[in-house]
């Protein structure tokens, strides 16, 4: 039932313009996605801000129906300031969690929408000497909201010793500033040694070296997707060359349901978690606030204002107060919730 | 200009005009003037020159590599010493590093102005302000020798000559920071932009991008080496037309070298072939280094000394409404 229904997956990608995230998106998923995109020139993008853009597409492969949803971030890290130009893309994640939640707190759950990314591919440029503050600002914003998996762009650029050094130090500085990326899981010791080494040579791989094109190629007799230099043709698919098969398996094949369970499991329960508790504080507040100021008490706090209160304040005041009532309602059926849940066990 | 003319090349000598149909004897109508190039070659020999070449760019560019490519020798800050994996700093430092190459019996004395923690910054708001601060304060130090009353015979020349601009090769477009950073201090200095790193494009990505830069540069208005409006004449602007449709140079630099069809190249050895640096099908390495050594580094000193040092000194004249020359004894402060 669930292979007729379909799959869906929502993708961001991250990294300042010029990485080549688009590029890859195509070449990881086939598709053509940025086809009538304008890039826009310095001068235009003075007066830009961090936008979100979002493209779906259904990809069948074998029966199996995947929505694939690519979140983009165009305009990241491109100013001259970039200041906190990673909030925008904090914003948006919470709030595909605040629709979830909202949506699952609500009357009809059956056809709840999945919006929350379930995975982010930060792009880290291959010229630099290992992160730049940038880089460390925006995973450490946003590692405790989504799974982060850091890539490392354009690796066409760098000559195996370059690629081995650039990935130990990465490794190195996510450790020093305590970022956590999306961690694989271990393997059941039952597995076998093939799978088990597969395991860990992903887990050495990180980050992925990445190449991307839009373009066939002619190599060796072979139509390959590549990219042609006057000293060789770089081959996207060959493992030899850049670790995009890997990225690509782990992705689509291997670990997509763990990207969105440990999306659920972790990223979503803590920030219901914390939504809950700021709620609470909130209505504990307003509710003592209001003790103090009426004489008779109701269930609802209805603050008590002067009669002198002109129409925009006792306006801003009845929202409020909605609002107020619709989270005191949703606390008491989540812990309705959690009382039968407890039940149950 | 170069300094060394071939004896081919020189000049005939003067002939009067009733000279007897004999042929003439040279003797009588050689005056000589054509030697001034020889005697102007002997004394550079003897004195040697000075060349100071800035380089501003991401961190991570090849900045250093480059430098040490185009000189053939390890004249970077990082070969002399720092470490490679030094930490970014936090404002934009200006460090300069000298050595004294010889070719040819010829003394130059190559000065190498790194300027480490440019863009590298979350807010890079004003991080060209340190590099434009460094750049007058050479202007007025050689200001302030030449306003003495007892001047040294050769001031020592600090300013900088050229200023490699290393601009990223995204594929897209120049980023905000280069076009503010060039727009800013073009009038000051020579800037020469390069696409850093061109390895990472193909031919046709290269071309594409080339054009859109060339033209953002055209939409910002900025004049970068060699500008139009110094062509001295005609022969200077067909020479220098065919330069600036050719760039930004789109360069590869490396200190490594790799046997190639049974020659030792310069190159980047990758798992797909050999990026050869000086190869120009690869890329435009070779055409950089002769334009910015073979043909255009006298004119580049030249450029400095005669119109940005000059735009200086004027706006400083009038600054003060005239200056003070003072005596090298003098020890108190000048009205500078």
């Amino acid at each position: 039932k669930s292979v007729k229904k379909g799959f869906d997956f929502t993708l961001m990608v991250a990294g300042e313009s010029g990485l080549g995230k688009s590029t890859l998106v195509n070449s990881l998923f086939l598709t053509d996605l940025y086809k009538d995109r304008k890039l826009l020139n310095a001068e235009e993008r003075i007066m830009q801000t961090v936008e979100i853009t979002k493209h779906t597409v259904d990809i069948e492969e074998k029966g199996v129906k995947l929505k694939l949803t690519i979140v983009d971030t165009p305009g990241f890290g491109d100013a001259v300031n970039n200041t906190e130009c990673w909030k925008s893309v904090a914003d948006y994640i919470d709030q595909q969690f605040e629709q979830y939640f909202r949506d699952e707190s609500g009357l009809n759950r059956k056809n709840i929408q999945d919006n929350r990314v379930h995975c982010c591919l930060y792009f880290i440029s291959p010229f630099g000497h290992g992160l730049r503050p940038l880089d460390v600002e925006f995973m450490k914003a946003l590692h405790e909201k989504v799974n982060i998996v850091p890539v490392l762009a354009k690796a066409d650029t760098l000559t195996p010793s370059e690629v081995k050094k650039k990935k130990m130090k990465i490794r190195e500085e996510i450790e020093q500033y305590g970022i956590k990326i999306y961690q694989f899981p271990d393997c059941d010791s039952d597995e076998d040694e093939d799978f088990k080494q597969q395991d860990s040579e992903l887990k050495e791989s990180i980050p992925f070296a990445v190449i991307g094109s839009n373009t066939v190629v002619e190599a060796k007799g072979k139509r390959v997707r590549g990219r042609l230099y006057p000293w060789g043709i770089v081959e996207v698919e060959n493992s030899a060359h850049c670790d995009f098969v890997k990225l690509r398996n782990m992705l689509v094949r291997t670990h997509m349901q763990d990207l969105k369970d440990v999306t659920r499991e972790t990223h979503y329960e803590n920030y219901r978690a914390q939504c809950i508790q700021s709620m609470t504080r909130m209505v504990v507040k307003e509710r003592n606030r209001n003790k103090l100021t009426r004489e008779s008490g109701t269930d609802f706090p209805i603050p008590a204002m002067p009669r002198m209160a002109d129409n925009e304040t006792e306006k801003l005041i009845r929202e409020k107060d909605e609002e107020l009532r619709r989270m005191q309602e949703m606390l008491q059926r989540i812990q309705d919730q959690m009382h039968t849940q407890k039940e149950a066990y | 200009m170069s300094d060394v003319v071939p004896p081919e090349v020189r000049p005939k000598p003067a002939v009067p005009a009733n000279h007897n149909a004999a042929g003439g004897s040279t003797l009588l109508g050689y005056i000589g003037i054509d030697t001034i190039i020889e005697q102007m070659r002997k004394k550079t020999m003897k004195t040697g020159f000075d060349f100071n070449i800035m380089v501003v760019g991401n961190s991570g560019l090849g900045k250093s590599t480059l430098v040490n490519t185009l000189f053939k020798s390890q004249v970077s800050r990082r070969s002399a010493g720092w470490a490679r994996d030094e930490k970014i700093p936090k404002t934009v430092e200006v460090k300069a590093v000298s050595h004294v190459l010889e070719e040819g019996g010829v003394k130059m004395k190559l000065t190498v102005i790194d300027t480490p923690g440019f863009g590298d910054q979350i807010n890079n708001d004003n991080c060209w302000e340190p590099i434009s601060k460094y750049i007058n304060e050479q202007y007025e130090k050689f200001l302030k020798e030449e306003v003495n009353i007892t001047r040294k015979k050769r001031i020592p020349d600090t300013r900088v000559h050229c200023c490699l601009y290393f601009i990223s090769p995204t594929g897209h477009s120049l980023r905000q920071l280069d076009v503010e950073f060039m727009k800013r201090l073009s009038h000051s200095v020579n800037i020469i932009p390069v696409i850093a790193k061109a390895d990472t494009m193909t031919i046709e990505e290269r071309q594409e991008f080339k054009q859109r830069v060339r033209k953002e540069l055209e939409m910002g208005g900025i004049e970068f080496y060699p500008q139009k409006e110094f062509d001295e004449d005609m022969e200077d602007k067909n020479d220098n037309d065919k330069i600036r449709e050719a760039m930004p140079f789109a360069v590869v630099g490396s200190d490594k070298e790799y046997q190639v069809n049974g020659k030792r190249v310069l190159g980047r050895k990758t798992q797909w072939g050999i990026v050869e640096v000086e190869n120009p099908n690869h890329c435009e390495f070779a055409q950089l280094r002769d334009f910015l050594i073979r043909s255009h580094l006298q004119d580049l000193k030249e450029v400095t000394h005669n119109i940005h040092y000059e735009s200086y000194r004027a706006k400083r004249l009038n600054e003060n409404g005239g200056l003070h020359p003072i005596s090298c004894n003098d020890t108190q402060e000048s009205n500078l």
